[in-house]
């Protein structure tokens, strides 16, 4: 098989923002958690709160710093694989991503030396307040990057000029295109419930082998009442973001629910083979109708078909068809371990049912699959455009050689692999030890500052009482 | 009528040397580890930069990100233009990053981490050096596209401009250490910046001496009447830098040597805006041709005069917090 240096641009750009966003779906919820931790633990005074704080920022330091350089491999790659694309569209995407950088990457940056090195130095309040700011960074990164996506997938606000290039007219359009609301919260609660499913299967883990085990029993018991609340909120809000993709971009419904031909009454095909080639899906099996139902909330609804579009601007229909059902399953699937929690809180304790400790353990890494296969679903089903209509990705990509792709491709992968290997290896390493006990409660009289007594910035506070930091 | 592009170039600008000089020193210390010793002395270099080294190269993301927002014609000639410098600039800097946390996470294999830091280090200074010295040296255009082979960057000035930007970020790393560090660490720091200061002088000079041969404008700029009254300055300002750089170094004191290196960044930066302005792609691309939209420049502009002034005093906290020298036993050692 050949392959063109467009083809591997794509795959690297594929790759390098696969491996990426597993990191700031992991943070932004991970930051969330970390700041209500300590906000529980400044309200109440109870050292469990602060317990189950200090194992996650743990994990918190060495997911963020992955962020962090797998990110800066993004804001370059739209110059280095992608320069045409960068030079019609860099006047509208290009601010949006300038604003991410000056509110969100610059105030999680700014704050995360003070939260992860600073408590001693700061006291408790001031702490407190830079661990909000890195969570609130989170957010707003979230806001200004999806919305930059949100445009590529619903352009608005727009015109163009003679040199082709896009040029913003209206901001507010911009910002707040058609796709952007509902992709935000779908994004955001997906980053939640991931977070939730990662604390959920530590807790339980370590609840499995020792069910007094205090800070896993609130870590399993949070992460649980995060999926029992959030999952059917996300099923909602995909629901309404699926439903503003048929009115915007009804040619990826159609991938997404492998139909070829345009119908009135359209079956719901729950599993098939989509064939772009013979322009129909194999071995479908159909409910009747529901597939109107859904789409158009009516039995005898018209649904749109792959056909109605013309076939050299057809997604490639099986991985958008096969992403989709994933994800969707995976909802499902965190919808029903949150309602057996519930289940299992009214007849008694989490800590007693290990059953469900194993299932919270193998749903553990769930999030992120669903998470990949979101994005699978919406990037592949925005092909073969890079802005969506106006912008086809042939005509996107760099003037560069095959071989320059190739070899900064295998570079990328060889790299990725080991950096993103040893630090997944150290996580689950960090994960593998049971939480500390909690020690004392906090005093509220008397806020801890250290008077006198500077601990040096190499003191993680995290990691003062970590053995395998002594002796460094 | 305000000239946004202008004002946008100095933004930029601005960016691009807060990035050199704050992850300057990071760098540095990255380059400078192997000389370090092994153990007590390396955790206390490294944390001396650990709480603030995200937030200083969060400059470069603003500089790549703004230069996209405000200038994308340059962004897309540039990135192109400098593909395989950017790329191992970039795996460099993830091999840099890791290495900060990895290296505490390690049981078994901090020398590996360690290894990691300087590799990543010398990878991205050496390349964004040879990035230096390939936009001076010129970019071919057509069409508004990049029109010059794959290894146009690689030439001996843009190698002398790299061996030049390693040693300024090893003699940047060296000063922070004499600032942050106490004993042993700061004697070794002392030894490196004093060698490290006659060698960075002696690239100045060669750089400084080739660069007006490389286009007619820049010798025009430099040493043709009366232009020459109006740069001259520059030299004069850098030969003082110079000497305060030597003798505060031989007098031993802490500050001034970190100053003084950044004096000289900064006049090395402001002979580098003489030989470009108005070109932000040399020879042909200015900063008028290259600019974004007014609505676009405009629109960043509003948030950037509220932003950074906000950013500037919340990355001053952060480093005010940890301000003085490392304690040697806090911590984990």
């Amino acid at each position: 098989m050949d392959f063109t240096a467009l083809d591997l641009a794509r795959f690297q750009f594929a790759f390098t923002i696969s491996a990426h966003i597993i990191f700031p779906a992991f943070t932004i919820g991970l930051a969330s958690y970390l700041a209500v931790l300590e906000g529980l633990w400044l309200a109440t005074g109870r050292a469990i709160y602060m317990s189950v704080f200090r194992y996650w920022i743990r994990i918190f330091a060495v997911v963020f710093g992955m962020g962090v350089v797998s990110g800066l491999v993004m804001s370059y790659q739209f110059g280095t694989n992608w320069s045409v694309f960068s030079d019609k569209a860099g006047a509208v995407i290009g601010p949006l991503m300038g604003y991410e950088v000056l509110t969100a990457f610059f105030l999680e940056a700014g704050f995360l030396g003070v939260m992860l090195f600073g408590l001693n130095r700061v006291g408790p309040r001031l702490h407190f307040m830079a661990t909000l700011m890195v969570a609130i960074g989170t957010l707003f990164s979230a806001f200004w990057i999806l919305s930059v996506n949100s445009w590529m997938q619903t352009p608005a606000g727009h015109a163009i000029n003679d040199a082709g290039q896009f040029v913003p007219v209206d901001w507010w359009a911009i910002v707040f295109n058609p796709s952007f609301p509902y992709r935000l919260v779908h994004m955001v609660l997906a980053a939640y419930l991931t977070t939730a499913f990662v604390v959920g299967a530590v807790g339980a883990w370590h609840l499995l082998s020792d069910r007094r085990d205090a800070p896993a029993r609130l870590m399993m018991s949070m992460a649980l009442w995060m999926a029992t609340l959030v999952a059917p909120l996300q099923i909602l809000a995909g629901d309404l973001h699926g439903l503003n993709t048929l009115e915007h971009q009804p040619m990826k419904i159609a991938a997404m629910e492998g139909h070829y031909e345009t119908r009135r009454g359209a079956p719901l095909i729950l599993f098939g083979w989509p064939d772009n080639a013979a322009e129909t899906t194999h071995y479908a099996l159909e409910i009747p109708k529901a597939g109107s139902l859904i789409l158009t909330h009516k039995a005898d609804g018209e649904v749109k078909g792959l056909k109605a579009f013309p076939k050299q601007d057809w997604p490639n229909t099986p991985l958008v068809f096969w992403s989709f059902r994933v994800m969707v399953g995976i909802g499902f699937a965190m919808l029903g371990l949150g309602l057996w929690s519930l289940l299992v809180r009214w007849r008694g304790d989490l800590a007693d049912v290990r059953s469900l400790q194993w299932g919270s353990v193998l749903m553990g890494p769930s999030g992120f699959v669903a998470v990949l296969a979101g994005w699978i679903t919406t990037e592949a089903g925005r092909q073969p455009y890079t802005v969506y209509g106006l912008l086809r990705t042939a005509d996107s990509v760099s003037p560069i050689a095959l071989p320059a792709v190739a070899t900064s491709l295998v570079a990328f992968i060889v790299v990725y692999f080991l950096v993103f290997g040893a630090g997944t290896y150290y996580i689950l390493r960090l994960m593998s030890r049971p939480p500390d006990a909690p020690v004392e409660d906090l005093d509220r009289d008397e806020p801890i500052r250290a008077a006198g007594v500077t601990p040096g910035p190499a003191q993680h506070i995290v990691e003062a009482d970590a053995p395998e930091h002594r002796g460094g | 009528m305000i000239d946004l592009a202008f004002v946008w170039a100095l933004l930029i600008a601005f960016a691009v040397f807060a990035y050199v000089v704050l992850d300057g020193f990071d760098l540095g210390i990255g380059i400078l580890f192997p000389w370090i010793d092994s153990g007590r002395e390396r955790d206390m270099a490294m944390n001396s930069v650990a709480p603030v080294w995200d937030g200083n190269e969060t400059w470069l993301v603003l500089g790549g990100g703004g230069l996209l927002a405000v200038f994308p014609l340059a962004y897309a000639i540039i990135m192109t233009a400098l593909y395989a410098p950017v790329i191992a600039m970039l795996l460099g800097l993830i091999l840099r990053g890791v290495a900060f946390e990895f290296r505490f996470k390690s049981e078994n294999n901090k020398a590996v981490w360690d290894a990691a830091f300087f590799a990543g280090s010398l990878t991205a200074a050496l390349s964004q050096g040879i990035m230096l010295g390939a936009l001076v040296q010129g970019i071919a255009v057509e069409n508004r596209a990049y029109a010059g082979g794959w290894f146009d960057w690689l030439t001996p000035f843009s190698v002398m401009t790299a061996i030049a930007l390693v040693i300024g970020y090893a003699l940047l790393g060296a000063c922070w250490m004499i600032m942050k560090t106490e004993g042993e660490l700061r004697e070794d720091a002392f030894a490196f910046a004093r060698k490290l200061a006659v060698g960075l002088l002696i690239a100045i000079g060669v750089v400084s001496l080739w660069t007006p041969f490389l286009e007619a404008q820049y010798f025009v700029r430099w040493l043709s009447w009366p232009s020459i009254l109006f740069v001259a300055p520059v030299p004069i300002l850098t030969l003082i830098a110079a000497w305060r750089l030597i003798a505060s170094l031989a007098a031993g004191r802490e500050r001034e040597p970190f100053l003084a290196t950044l004096a000289l960044f900064l006049l090395c930066y402001i002979g580098l805006a003489i030989n470009l302005y108005p070109t932000i792609v040399p020879p042909s691309v200015s900063i008028w041709d290259a600019a974004a939209p007014e609505s676009s420049l405009v629109f960043l502009l509003v948030g950037a005069l509220v932003l950074v002034p906000m950013i500037l005093a919340y990355t001053a906290y952060a480093y005010w917090v940890f301000r003085g020298k490392v304690d040697p036993d806090g911590g984990y050692h």
